[in-house]
């Protein structure tokens, strides 16, 4: 069963349609891996064992009748923010504990329809606050490649849940690189669509003009075939985009010949990790060997970029998180009167960085101040929006690191929140401009820990960044699990 | 200084939180390192340029407005800490003699 894990989902589909396999016994083969190594890396807040195995049955009935979707009998892990009906769905906050969604979220009811399983709950920073998935109310994850270091975050959980072969795929959430920042640090890759492109109907929010939620998978092929069934049109998001879907994993092979790939100066510093940069320029002289042109570019206004988003994302939190009162869902802590019950209850609830960042957001949108930060950082986000747009005059996609490092220790960073904030530089500007981008794994640094390289494309166009990534993948034909897991 | 611990505390109540005096102390040091680097946006000139609210421009998306079937009440106060019946239960909002 073991050589399933190097097989993608059209080559375990194709087993299951022709009888080789049950996606019973695939599931079963799943939950006994994660029972199994899940204690090293944590990356399961709850497992849904029986639902899942019901589900592998009803797949498997399909299979038979042959009205099997894409998806069919195939496990997924699920990050803990997608609301799933009748599944505990926490966001890792004390304050959601018990919560189970009356309904599905838009993406796992198509995930639902496609007919794939639910194995469980995958771990995360706090309502998607954090670069590390240490900011979780629950518990750590660790990375697999390397167990005294983070996994990424905030999908770090689901990152380190696909390399570790505990899930077939996964799904992450992206605000500021919480779907390829994760997906770098662990040698997976994830896909963060166009702002608009998936509905976020039944993600629980973070920050609504940011957040856009994405594939993790192992590789690039099977990232396409979920973004397939993920990506259209939702009434229920009058801010997704009413454009047909392409069929992405259909058009990869694709020769990039003549790919104009720019290359930003200003994301090739001297203060980043030597190895890292020198894997991803190894990357784009892989690209220049297979025929695309390579073209310097400049994002002047890059180095405001964690500050514009920090503005804005903190903002839209305050916001959102206002609805957990003690009333609706959640935990309520009794208090002498309904103010300070909310008080009480929104006290014990959120964690240390949930609580520092609408505390931040509330000041930049308290009156007196709003002109200064909020109003600010929306000029500077058309700034961004506006360097991107000229770039891409110049260039089809465009080439950069992740994240400036790889993953860091357990604990490092998190007695230092401008230092966390600032590793998220190369990732943000993607999610200001509402830019799709893919992080794939490029090479692996002297501690045998992975580098990712992004790949950012212009608006609706997640078909040639799949391509061009595709190829990448086909070149370096890297590592994909650690000895630890085989 | 860009924030004191008086302002921390009097934002943490607009907020609905209720800060210890450690938690003060520490959120006001953070947040001033934070702001200090959320002043460097000032050094660009932005006079004149619209601010984006969101990256992607849609505008005016309607829908008709038609009843649907949703949520029963008693799925929709299903996740209530406290409840009545189909209705939510929380602690007195107005003053009774």
């Amino acid at each position: 069963m073991e050589e399933l894990l190097q097989k993608g989902i059209t080559e375990v589909r194709g087993l299951l349609t022709n009888g080789k396999i049950t996606s019973v016994e695939l599931t079963r083969f799943y939950l006994d891996r994660i029972k199994k190594y899940d204690g090293l890396t944590g990356c399961y807040l709850r497992l849904t064992e029986e639902l899942a195995l019901v589900k592998a049955a009803e797949a498997d009935k399909r299979i038979r009748a042959g009205t099997d979707g894409e998806l069919t009998g195939i496990p997924f892990g699920m990050k803990d923010i997608l609301c799933t009906k009748g599944v505990e769905t926490t966001c890792a906050s004390q304050i959601l504990k018990g919560f189970v969604p009356p309904y599905d979220a838009t993406v796992i009811k198509k995930l639902d329809e496609s007919g794939y399983v639910h194995l469980g709950r995958i771990n995360m920073d706090e309502f998607a606050m954090g670069s590390s998935t240490e900011n979780s109310s629950f518990q750590v994850t660790k990375n697999p490649w390397d167990l005294s270091r983070i996994p990424g975050g905030s999908s770090g959980g689901s990152a380190a849940a696909v390399v570790a072969g505990l899930c077939a795929a996964s799904l992450g959430t992206d605000t500021g690189g919480s779907i390829r920042q994760p997906a770098s640090l662990c040698g997976a890759v994830g896909l963060k669509p166009t702002y608009g492109r998936v509905s976020r109907y039944g993600l629980v929010a973070f920050a609504s003009s940011l957040d856009q939620i994405g594939p993790i998978t192992k590789n690039v092929a099977d990232c396409a075939v979920v973004l397939k069934v993920l990506a259209g049109h939702d009434p229920l998001d009058s801010t997704s985009i009413p454009q047909p879907v392409p069929d992405y994993a259909g058009a990869l092979g694709k020769e990039i010949k003549g790919l104009r790939i720019g290359m930003p100066k200003e994301y090739f510093i001297d203060s980043m990790d030597r190895e890292v940069k020198a894997a991803v320029e190894g990357s784009i002289r892989t690209f220049e060997e297979l025929g695309a042109v390579i073209v310097p570019i400049s994002l002047p206004h890059t180095e405001f970029a964690v500050a514009t988003y920090y503005i804005i994302c903190t903002a839209e939190a305050s916001s959102n998180l206002a609805r957990y009162d003690g009333v609706k869902y959640g935990m309520r802590v009794d208090g002498k009167d309904i103010i300070d019950m909310y008080k009480q209850t929104r006290s014990a609830g959120f964690g240390k960085e949930v609580k520092r960042r609408i505390i931040l957001g509330t000041y930049v949108l308290s009156s007196g101040y709003y002109d200064a930060y909020y109003r600010k950082a929306g000029q500077v986000r058309t700034l961004i929006r506006r360097d991107f747009d000229r770039a891409f005059e110049q260039c089809d996609v465009i080439v950069t690191p992740v994240s400036p490092t790889t993953a860091f220790k357990i604990g490092e960073k998190t007695e230092d929140p401008l230092t966390m904030y600032l590793s998220d530089i190369f990732t943000i500007p993607v999610n200001l401009a509402g830019l799709p981008a893919i992080s794939l794994p490029c090479g692996f640094d002297g501690k045998g820990l992975p580098i990712g390289c992004q790949i950012i494309g212009k608006p609706l166009d997640e078909m040639l960044l799949l391509q061009t990534a595709f190829l990448l993948e086909a070149e370096k034909k890297l590592k994909k699990r650690p000895d630890m897991f085989a | 200084m860009k924030i004191t611990g008086k302002v921390v505390q009097y934002v943490a109540h607009l907020a609905r939180l209720e800060l210890g005096p450690e938690e003060i102390d520490l959120y006001t040091q953070q947040l001033d390192r934070i702001l200090a680097h959320m002043d460097e946006l000032n050094s660009l000139d932005t006079t004149g340029i619209e601010p984006t609210t969101h990256a992607i421009p849609l505008v005016n998306v309607f829908r008709e407005d038609a009843v649907q079937q949703n949520f029963q009440a008693e799925e929709a106060v299903g996740n209530a800490p406290e409840r009545v019946g189909p209705f939510f239960k929380v602690p007195p909002i107005i003053e009774t003699e």
